[in-house]
């Protein structure tokens, strides 16, 4: 017998990739609308991505910007 | 009138040549914040950071003859950089190459950890990703081995595509599917384990 929220725990990530096919989506999406719990781990899933996105982000400081943009080639009067 | 004709030729093509540089140059330094943020996440510090970007822009900027027009050139500089950030030794870097299978936990455990540390029951999901810190993130991440942080980097925080990560690792596309799918496992495990108990 198939336990369906362990199914949906190792579908979780190409799902959410979408690198699934069409039958195991369907699979899937059927299971996550009878059960809230997989559902919210889901969700959870997508906003923890969306966080770690930016939570990791950290601009480049203006000195490494005028570094850069001095390497340009100098144009020939 | 013989002497003139193939000058003026060379000229027109020097000066063509002249924009063509200008505009590659001009397109990749546009591209500067987007390629320092995979960097930073790719090596351990800033300074190695901003190294390894000024060191790829040189590189770029001498060989731009190299570059395909049209193609990706977003992916073509990350190219550069992961391929002097091989060269300059990664070994130094505080992640070990490897990690035993048995660290790894399944993707449904760092929610189920954090749950089960709220008092409520059945909260928001919101409220479980509230008790994971901006510092938490960075250092989980930096955590995870450099093999799999690679693709995550490029991947979830460059937003490349498997392709365009499989061609600046020179791995193959099967092999950026595995690590980042491995590498996130990875990457919730280490959140799961700085959560105060």
């Amino acid at each position: 017998m198939i336990d369906w929220c362990d199914k949906c725990e190792e579908l979780m990530q190409p799902y959410l990739d979408g690198s699934l096919s069409d039958a195991e989506v369907a699979e899937a999406a059927h299971h996550l609308e009878l059960c809230s719990w997989c559902a919210k781990r889901f969700r959870f899933e997508e906003r923890l991505r969306h966080y770690v996105r930016v939570a990791v982000s950290e601009p480049m400081s203006a000195e490494l910007k005028a570094k850069l943009s001095a390497l340009r080639t100098p144009l020939d009067a | 009138m013989s002497d003139t004709a193939p000058t003026t030729a060379n000229t027109r093509r020097l000066a063509e040549e002249a924009r063509a540089r200008v505009r590659f140059e001009e397109e990749a330094l546009d591209l500067s914040d987007q390629v320092y943020r995979v960097a930073r996440r790719l090596v351990g510090s800033r300074e190695e950071a901003e190294d390894l970007v000024q060191q790829t822009y040189e590189r770029a900027f001498r060989s731009w003859r190299q570059f395909t027009p049209g193609t990706n050139l977003r992916a073509w500089l990350l190219r550069i950089l992961t391929n002097l950030n091989i060269d300059r030794g990664r070994r130094q870097q505080r992640a070990p190459q490897t990690t035993p299978l048995e660290t790894e936990a399944g993707d449904y455990f760092l929610y189920n950890k954090l749950e089960a540390q709220l008092p409520e029951e059945n909260p928001a999901e919101e409220r479980v990703l509230e008790r994971l810190s901006q510092d938490s993130i960075v250092d989980a991440l930096a955590d995870v081995p450099h093999d799999f942080r690679d693709v995550i980097v490029l991947v979830d925080i460059g937003e490349f595509t498997y392709a365009d990560a499989a061609q600046i690792l020179d791995i193959p596309i099967g092999t950026v599917m595995s690590r980042l799918h491995r590498g996130r496992r990875i990457l919730k495990k280490n959140l799961a384990d700085g959560v105060p108990a």
